[in-house]
């Protein structure tokens, strides 16, 4: 997900001395022909293909009802979503950082389950869990809820596949965060709830938003388990994914051109917003060391 | 002597009512949303018995997409390994302007939604596509075939390998390398007896990871193979034409194959970081990234 995991220090590089190691040319030779014809060839060939669309078509697009009615599904889906992995992914965080209960190991170990999970797998599974006669479906019938081929399956999916996002952000920084700070706030007589919103929330709000950022990144692009589960009717339950798979099989490639360049801007955007979100969160943890 | 460290020191949380709250609900919600749905995979596979469950998993059109997918994973892996090794060494042996630069591209694939790629894939191979017309004068298929399964795994699997060799070869320096180079080892010795040995785990670790993000990978793929029965349709993409074909039993069987998978994965994960610590390794911090 969108993330720049290490950065060389500025400048580095003049005053590093030349390197005696051999084969320069031709490992950054290989990488560059790799990247080239494995991640830029295609990303160029969807920008040209979306430019020849040019700007009233691809105005056109985008704003059609339907084009619109999937970007706002999309959106508030992925947006409750990361709202439900925010809450929970802090608290996971917290209960494996901070106490210690037999299984610790396997949760910290099952966290990162919806990674390993293929999507397609995890639809199946929670299009099951959420049948009428489902594990949860038929409790959650009882009381009139309906989660399969509804608003909230789509939330369910994003919200599974996008659960180590703020826990594995998270838990480093509390993991390293310091007592002394909290025994000097107790000693000073705030309650165990001041130091928790006035010095312990503060120095992880940054990894928590960055955490919270990639989940609701993720789900923007999120398609094979919300497939299994959404219904995908239109104007009610079609992600913009799934939409423009829609526009592929029906041949239209103007369309499917234009909504898959405008997930990519938004991916972009994103990564720009998360980068952004890091900076901040490496010089605040620079700031304390 | 030793100080009493830790003993009487106040932190936050540590009550036992909010110790218990906390825990019930963190727990309850992981019963919920992390262990129910690997439970019911295998829950509804084994519904009818073992025999049922052999009996829908061994149907040819299953068959020959886990024959797909192995394919596709034995020609995806190595090269994912391959230029893991040839990238993170440019990175890390020298420097030169745009690492940083190059380091981005290398993650892109992370942040671009699986069927955004597919799209993208099309439109180079397809037949709306930059080589599209060269390529069916010369009666060439990728799209809608193999290549195109392989080259939108490679697509989405591209920084698997590299983001676990980066950050512990930058960390291990120069060094020892360089040291071997002045006793007389050529590059390739340096990289076989020096370097490898040295980041072996992490290696493996993200091989393992790409292992599974290739077979498992569903929305790439479903766009630029056509997903066509018995020819085309990877395991993932089985999965979805057995759902569909309301032979669910047969559906959670092909299931319960990749979720295998992914638990063979985890616990390769959890063995190699256990590895890691035994000899010392400073393991870099995981950081999320699917």
């Amino acid at each position: 997900m969108p993330r720049l995991r290490f950065a060389f220090p500025a400048g580095a590089g003049r005053r590093a001395p030349r390197s005696v190691i051999p084969g320069f040319r031709l490992s950054l030779g290989l990488t560059l022909l790799y990247l080239g014809l494995i991640v830029m060839l295609p990303i160029g060939a969807l920008l040209l293909k979306a430019a020849d669309v040019g700007f009233w078509g691809y105005i056109a697009i985008i704003t059609s009802p339907r084009t619109l009615a999937s970007f706002q599904i999309t959106i508030t889906t992925a947006a409750a979503a990361a709202l439900f992995n925010a809450v929970y992914g802090l608290g996971l965080a917290w209960v494996l950082v901070r106490y210690e209960f037999p299984g610790k190991r396997l949760l910290d170990a099952m966290v990162d389950v919806p990674f390993a999970l293929p999507t397609a797998v995890a639809g199946l599974a929670l299009t099951a869990l959420f049948a009428k006669n489902g594990w949860f479906g038929a409790p959650l019938a009882q009381w009139g809820i309906q989660v399969a081929y509804a608003p909230a399956g789509i939330v369910c999916a994003m919200a599974f596949t996008s659960i180590p996002f703020v826990v594995r952000t998270v838990q480093p920084v509390l993991e390293d965060m310091e007592p002394e700070l909290e025994e000097a706030a107790a000693t000073l007589g705030a309650t165990d709830f001041t130091i928790f919103r006035r010095v312990i929330f503060p120095t992880l709000f940054p990894a928590f938003l960055a955490g919270t950022s990639l989940a609701f990144a993720r789900s923007l692009g999120e398609f094979g388990a919300v497939v299994f589960i959404a219904g995908n009717q239109p104007f009610r339950t079609e992600i913009v994914a799934l939409l423009t798979f829609i526009r592929l099989e029906e041949y239209d490639y103007a369309a499917a051109a234009a909504i898959a360049v405008t997930m990519l801007g938004l991916a972009f955007l994103m990564l720009l917003v998360v980068n952004a979100v890091q900076t901040w969160h490496q010089r605040s943890a620079m700031g304390e060391g | 002597m030793a100080a009493p460290v830790n003993r009487n020191r106040h932190r936050v949380g540590d009550g036992l009512r909010t110790r218990a709250v906390l825990l019930t609900l963190v727990l309850a919600t992981t019963a919920l949303a992390l262990i129910a749905p690997l439970a019911v995979i295998f829950s509804e596979a084994f519904a009818r018995g073992f025999s049922a469950y052999a009996e829908a998993l061994v149907r040819p059109d299953t068959l020959h997409a886990i024959g797909l997918t192995l394919i596709t994973a034995l020609v995806c892996v190595p090269v994912n390994i391959g230029f893991g090794i040839a990238a993170a060494w440019a990175v890390t042996k020298f420097s030169f302007p745009g690492r940083n630069l190059l380091l981005a591209v290398v993650e892109l694939p992370f942040s671009i939604s699986p069927i955004v790629a597919g799209v993208a894939y099309l439109f180079v191979y397809g037949g709306q596509g930059l080589f599209g017309p060269f390529l069916q004068a010369h009666d060439i298929k990728i799209v809608f075939a193999l290549p195109a399964i392989i080259l939108a795994s490679m697509f989405v699997t591209a920084p698997f390998v590299v983001r676990e060799l980066v950050p512990l070869m930058m960390a291990q320096g120069r060094d020892e390398e360089e040291a071997a180079v002045s006793l007389g080892a050529n590059g390739f010795d340096v990289l076989r007896l020096v370097t490898l040995p040295n980041v072996r785990f992490a290696l493996l670790y993200g091989a393992a990871l790409c292992n599974a993000r290739v077979m498992g990978e569903f929305g790439a793929v479903s766009v630029v193979s056509g997903n066509i029965r018995g020819q085309t349709s990877t395991l993932a993409l089985q999965i979805e034409l057995l759902y569909q074909d309301s032979h669910v039993l047969a559906a959670f069987a092909a299931a319960t194959v990749l979720a295998g998978v992914a638990l063979f994965t985890l616990v390769a994960k959890y063995l190699i970081e256990r590895a890691e610590r035994a000899r010392g390794e400073r393991a870099p911090a995981r950081r999320p990234g699917h």
